[in-house]
């Protein structure tokens, strides 16, 4: 017998509103653990995404950073376009130790998705494309012929949604001449894998751009001059440079109102959760004040009854807490489905990933709000005078 | 010359209401000594309970002087009240008041728990052996009957070895036979235990068979 058993045994009595006060610290250390969950997640795995790009600078047709930044990541429409031979002046650069040119073009398919329509994204690109991406493997064939030859190769999804082998033709919705898949990507687990790439020359061909470019992505000899590079490269009219450092942090800050907001909707909960178990074990006081009574008649003194009282709200918390972080991991999946849907950009990659330490942080706030939320309880328990209390209700 | 447990020395308990005062206990002189087996009777209102109260150390006088064990309590606060409990009294009430969460045993436990004494689970089986109700040791309150109730909260009381049992018209809610039950433990525990015995009730069968029988009206003693 102490005064964490005689909590306990006291809870199980009521164990319906014991159930739903743990409920209540449950769900609010739930969306506590899947919001760190979802910071921690969402920050890995945008680097991942940044850093499977493979270069560390992106000159753009001057525009809106934001546009700039997504379209980096995942491409898409609104494109702007710079003029190839500005390309040509950056490569002479002897601070360049890798550059490729891109030519970006979202195609809508009407037969896409299963005949439900979609993009198609394709990518004019070079050799040095790969040679920037070492991590792209052929599954099958291999590089274009020629540097203007009518082939496409597929990454790995883009071949799957449409069933692509070697040899197959290619049709672009919009486009007259048929191109031939010269090889198929391996799954790289970045945007990579959806893409079509052309050799850039015919991309400018068959989407009538000659000489046009929606980027240029350069990997510096030493990353420490990146802020140099960009410097030097102020005069060049109509184009802009992001570095994947910026495009990272403005990404960051159109998420960070989200976030903002997850936080305020977890701190209302948890202190939602904190009134209720404060209320809870002040009835449950109230309805005990007789037996409250006559443990002070058998001996009990003020600071045990207080013992008592704040170890059953300390387990309820506690046990809030463990079911709370269970909840929080089994629900992962569900969360990243359903945040992934809200975002304006959302890397590839585990969108929530809870960490040990997010664990202990979570049961840690659970019992400390108990030890809040129970001190009022607590308090008012010990108060009690023995005679009154035993007499209360008579 | 017997050891003096409870000396009251024209102790009263006056409360005050706007507009009024009641006096339900008006200077009363008692002494209660190791070994007496006393009953308090008297009509409602006439100031047992109260009485009892203040012997029991659970609440104050407002006059008068009280001295357990040797100890002036008069005028002492709750935390120096309870340490009188714990070590010099036991109680026993007309609704039981057990703990309903807690089996019999542990509600014997609790006793132990709050005195700060070694929490022996054979020496509790011992004390409910002796009050007859060793066969429901893991049983809960709710499954016993109200004379059963009232063996534990005896055993509960008597448990940390008090020198005296106070209790407040522990037959009230039992019939005749149950409460003459109630009554011979009370009358075993003190002729074979020695343990001092105070018994507030209504009924003047059982409290004749004290050894000593005070009587109480408008909050003093009536001759
Ligand atoms: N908290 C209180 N405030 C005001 N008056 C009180 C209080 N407690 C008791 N009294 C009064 O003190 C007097 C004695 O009460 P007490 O409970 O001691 O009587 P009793 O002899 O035990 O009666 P009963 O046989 O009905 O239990 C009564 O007049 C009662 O109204
Ligand atoms: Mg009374």
């Amino acid at each position: 017998m102490n005064a964490i058993t005689i909590g306990f045994k006291n809870l199980t009595r009521k164990k319906i509103r014991t159930t739903l006060t743990v409920a209540g610290i449950a769900l609010a250390v739930a969306v506590l653990v899947s919001l760190l969950g979802f910071d921690a997640g969402y920050q890995k795995s945008l680097s991942g995404d940044i850093d499977k790009l493979g270069y560390h600078l992106l000159v753009t047709a001057k525009g809106c950073p934001y546009e700039a930044a997504t379209l980096i990541l995942k491409g898409g429409g609104g494109l702007r376009y710079m003029e190839e031979n500005i390309f040509k002046r950056i490569a002479s650069d002897p601070r360049v130790d890798k550059i490729t040119p891109q030519l970006m073009n979202s195609v809508y398919n009407q037969e896409g998705a299963g005949g439900k329509g979609a993009f198609a994204m394709y990518v004019g690109i070079e050799h040095s494309y790969l040679e920037l991406k070492p991590w792209l493997k052929f599954r099958w064939g291999g590089w274009f012929s020629g540097s203007a030859a009518d082939e496409v190769i597929m990454g790995y999804e883009a071949a799957e949604v449409e069933q692509r082998k070697p040899g197959d033709k290619v049709f672009v919705p919009g486009v007259s001449k048929v191109l031939t898949v010269k090889g198929v990507l391996k799954r790289s687990g970045t945007q990579d894998d959806g893409v079509i790439f052309l050799p850039l020359a015919t991309a400018q061909n068959i989407f009538e751009l000659p000489g046009k470019l929606t980027g240029v992505g350069v990997k510096l000899k030493d990353i420490g001059q990146i802020a140099d590079f960009e410097e030097s490269l102020y005069n060049e009219p109509g184009i802009q440079v992001v570095s994947l450092a910026e495009v990272r942090g403005t990404i960051l800050n159109l998420v960070a109102s989200a976030r903002a907001m997850a936080g305020s909707v977890a701190l209302i909960a948890i202190f939602v959760a904190l009134i209720g178990v404060t209320n809870t074990i002040l009835v449950s006081v109230f309805e005990r004040t007789r037996e409250i009574g006559v443990m002070k008649a058998l001996g009990a003194s003020s600071f045990d009854v207080f013992k008592i009282v704040w170890s059953e709200t300390v387990i309820v918390c506690a046990l809030g807490g463990l079911a709370g972080v269970i909840l929080a991991i089994s629900g992962s999946g569900l969360t990243a489905k359903v945040i992934r849907g809200m975002l304006p950009y959302a890397p590839q990659g585990e969108l929530v990933l809870i960490k040990g330490e997010f664990v202990w942080m979570a049961l840690l706030a659970a019992i400390v709000v108990g030890l809040i939320a129970g001190t009022y309880p607590a308090w008012r328990a010990s108060r009690m005078k023995p005679v009154e209390a035993i007499r209360a209700g008579e | 010359m017997k050891d003096v447990i409870v000396r009251a020395e024209k102790i009263s308990k006056i409360y005050k209401l706007p507009g009024e005062q009641i006096a339900a206990v008006k200077d009363i002189d008692l002494d209660i000594y190791a070994g007496d087996f006393i009953s308090i009777m008297g009509p409602s209102g006439s100031g047992k309970t109260t009485l009892l109260d203040l012997i029991g150390c659970l609440t104050s006088a407002t006059g008068g002087r009280l001295t357990v064990m040797g100890r002036d309590v008069s005028g002492a606060g709750e935390s120096c009240l309870v340490k009188v409990r714990r070590q010099f009294l036991g109680f026993v009430f007309q609704d039981f008041l057990l703990i309903p969460s807690l089996t019999v045993v542990e509600n014997v436990l609790l006793s132990l728990y709050f005195s700060r004494q070694h929490q022996d689970k054979k020496r509790a089986i011992n004390v409910l052996n002796l009050v007859g109700l060793g066969q429901r040791l893991n049983h809960l309150p709710a499954q016993l009957s109200g004379g059963e109730k009232q063996r534990v909260a005896i055993a509960r009381a008597i448990i940390t070895n008090p020198k005296l049992l106070l209790a407040d018209e522990p037959t009230g809610n039992l019939d005749s036979r149950a409460s003459q039950e109630v009554f011979d433990l009370f009358k075993q525990l003190n002729e074979k235990e020695g343990l001092a015995v105070v018994v507030v009730t209504h009924n003047p069968e059982l409290g004749n068979q004290a050894g000593r029988v005070i009587k109480l009206k408008d909050g003093r003693l009536a001759a």
